[in-house]
């Protein structure tokens, strides 16, 4: 048998070979997906950013958060007004102009997105501070509340938001590129965030609060950072699919929104990265490709008319059936690991010898 | 604004204070026994309008027949979802019970989407309901009487069954502690049972009478008051039965009177439960009549 290198070093050139493979898919996704396939390939990536982000309050932090769809419309929204044009603005707010002072702003995609994801995450630290005192379901409850007490905001802000009309015609600036260069980017900020003593102080409190807090962690100060920076990729996120579907109005970003973003991360695990990221994918893919179920259905001997909403109570049955059954979801609190891949394959081949 | 139109608010506010302490009840009875907010509350109360709506409207029995079963089914639909989707959790964290909460709501929204169809129907309200009743110039529907009585009524019986009968003193002793109480040949999980049906019972008569008050029936109309009841409770006091009708009476006054003296704010009406919990839980966390439980380690 080959000498195989010493495992570190073979596990390093693993990683490279994988990451240049996932370059070499990108660009062939790139050039060959076609546009319909292309849309749900970029859902995917948003969905990980804000998959992501919740599995940092959920998973890592302890903090059962249920506000991210509002956090998801700041940044929507920011980012929306931000890159307009003053022509497209006009057109969009013929009810009631917008207010001047935001009619001229223009500036390129980059930069709004980044304001969107710092505007959401000032919201997150004026939403965390007074909530954050609360635990358990008090909490969730109240961040509930205020994404709540956004949306009706956001429907009310004539001259801001455009209200319930929302806003049409966002530019398309959601590529392929930004959509997956923003996702790789954010789980290699959260991974090492995770890593970082932040991110052991941050365990520390959802195992132990109180043993954290004799340890010497300022508890409440580690659960704000946690939310003002899970608040700021959500606002990303939420700008991100904003110039994906290049419309936004407060009725997209109901508590239904935060259930989706919920349902990936307890489906991939609650508190496993890798699970997140497998669960945004699949289940992105899964929402569109079960979309036939809503359609008229055809067993052979008989077609059911179509029923729109089959695709929901699908999903909803899974998520019932993954808590009751499966608590801990795809992983678990478990990493996708080469050493972890290497026990598939041993495994494998074991039941391929004994047969 | 003259009188007339101000005791009309005053009749408006009170009926919609009373639906709001109904369903308020079952949250914090729940909540009280096992820890849980029950997401799916709101829903147990749309599917008790719901089944009234088709038993009415398959007419085979009287009104009162079909309301008095549709609030027995929905008390079994109660009991049974306790038994699927909370049982097999009660001793995992929190945060999955709560998952399967929210699933559970999700699961019964998006079944009455696909079963009862998503365009709204409209309740057909018994005559008795109906008729517009003149008392000195005022003009209110007698359903805004029925609503404040029945409410009370239920309310008496509910604390008497608590405070004077051996079921209510198990669920008092389960609330206070489960495993002490288990201790004390306490049937824990006929308890849990007991106290599910009480609150899907009272929130089917709440969707009930709800219809009766806004007539439109639509699988979500259960979200908003059932979100609303639950900040109801807490403001309240989660756990205490008078401070869920406290917290249900102070919304709906609050919610109908801003309205009526500050109109530009109606859109903002469905926000108001939410600042105002948010006011009291950082006042006050523990609700109005809360009793402060110290922290466990």
């Amino acid at each position: 048998m080959m000498k195989l290198p010493n495992l570190k070093e073979r596990k390093v050139q693993l990683s490279l070979g994988a990451s240049a493979l996932f370059i070499v898919f990108l660009f062939l996704a790139d050039a060959f997906l076609d546009p319909f396939s292309m849309q749900i390939f970029k859902l995917c990536a948003i969905n990980i950013i804000l998959a992501l982000s919740l599995n940092l309050l959920n998973g890592f932090t302890g903090l059962f958060s249920l506000g991210h769809a509002g956090f998801m419309s700041i940044g929507a929204y920011t980012c929306a007004l931000l890159t307009m044009t003053t022509a497209q603005k006009e057109m969009n707010f013929f009810l009631k102009p917008i207010e001047p002072f935001l009619a001229h702003i223009t500036i390129p995609f980059l930069p709004a997105m980044l304001i969107a994801g710092l505007v959401a995450a000032f919201f997150g630290f004026i939403i965390g501070a007074p909530t954050l005192r609360l635990r358990d379901d008090y909490l969730a409850i109240a961040t509930l509340g205020f994404s709540e007490i956004i949306r009706v905001v956001f429907t009310n802000l004539q001259t801001i938001t455009n209200g319930s009309l929302g806003i049409k015609g966002l530019p398309r600036f959601t590529t392929m590129w930004w959509a997956w260069g923003t996702a790789v980017l954010t789980v290699v900020l959260i991974v090492s965030l995770i890593h970082s003593s932040y991110g052991r102080a941050f365990k520390a409190i959802r195992d132990n609060e109180i043993a954290a807090e004799a340890m010497g962690i300022n508890v409440f100060r580690m659960k704000l950072l946690s939310f003002v920076i899970s608040s700021f990729f959500a606002g990303i996120g939420g700008a991100l699919l904003a110039h994906h579907l290049t419309t936004i109005d407060p009725k997209q970003f109901m508590f239904l929104k935060t259930f989706d973003i919920l349902l990936i991360v307890v489906l991939g695990g609650i508190g496993s990265i890798s699970g997140s990221i497998i669960a945004a994918i699949v289940v992105t893919i899964l929402m569109e490709a079960l979309r036939f179920l809503d359609g008229p259905l055809n067993f052979i001997f008989f077609t059911t008319p179509g029923v729109p909403g089959i695709r929901m109570v699908v999903f909803s049955i899974l998520l019932m059936v993954v808590i009751l059954f499966r608590q801990q979801g795809l992983m678990g609190r478990k990493e996708l690991s080469w050493s972890m891949i290497d026990g598939w394959i041993k495994s494998l081949r074991r039941i391929g010898k004994r047969s | 604004m003259d009188l007339s139109t101000f005791l009309q608010y005053v009749a408006n506010a009170l009926s919609l204070g009373s639906l709001y302490a109904l369903i308020a009840i079952g949250y914090s009875m729940v909540y009280g026994i096992l820890r849980l907010i029950n997401f799916a509350h709101g829903d147990v109360f749309m599917l008790g309008a719901y089944i009234a709506f088709f038993l009415v409207s398959s007419a085979l029995m009287p009104w009162w027949v079909a309301f008095l079963v549709a609030i027995g089914l929905t008390c079994l639909f109660g009991i049974g979802l306790e038994r699927v989707a909370y049982r097999p959790l009660r001793d995992s964290p929190r945060i999955s019970i709560m998952i399967s909460a929210i699933g559970a709501s999700f699961l019964i929204e998006n079944l009455a989407i696909v079963l009862f169809d998503a365009r709204p129907k409209a309740f057909k309200v018994p005559d008795i309901f109906s008729t517009v009743v003149n008392i000195g110039g005022v003009s209110i529907v007698s359903v805004s009487f029925f609503i404040p009585l029945i409410t009370f009524a239920l309310l008496g019986i509910l604390l008497f069954i608590v405070h004077k009968t051996k079921t209510g003193m198990a669920m008092r002793a389960v609330s206070t502690d489960q495993d002490a109480a288990r201790l004390m040949a306490i049937d824990v999980d006929r308890t849990v049972s007991f106290t599910f049906g009480i609150g899907s019972l009272l929130a089917a008569i709440g969707g009930i009478m709800w219809s009766l008050k806004y007539p439109q029936l639509l699988p979500l109309m259960g979200v908003m008051p059932g979100l609303k009841c639950f900040i109801a409770a807490v403001i309240g006091g989660i756990g205490s039965i008078g401070g869920a009708v406290l917290g249900g009476f102070l919304l709906g006054i609050i919610e109908i009177m801003t309205v009526a003296f500050l109109p530009d704010l109606t859109g903002y009406r469905d926000a108001f439960a939410f600042i105002l919990l948010i006011i009291v839980l950082l006042v006050k966390p523990t609700g109005l009549l809360g009793k402060n439980q110290g922290e466990k380690v």
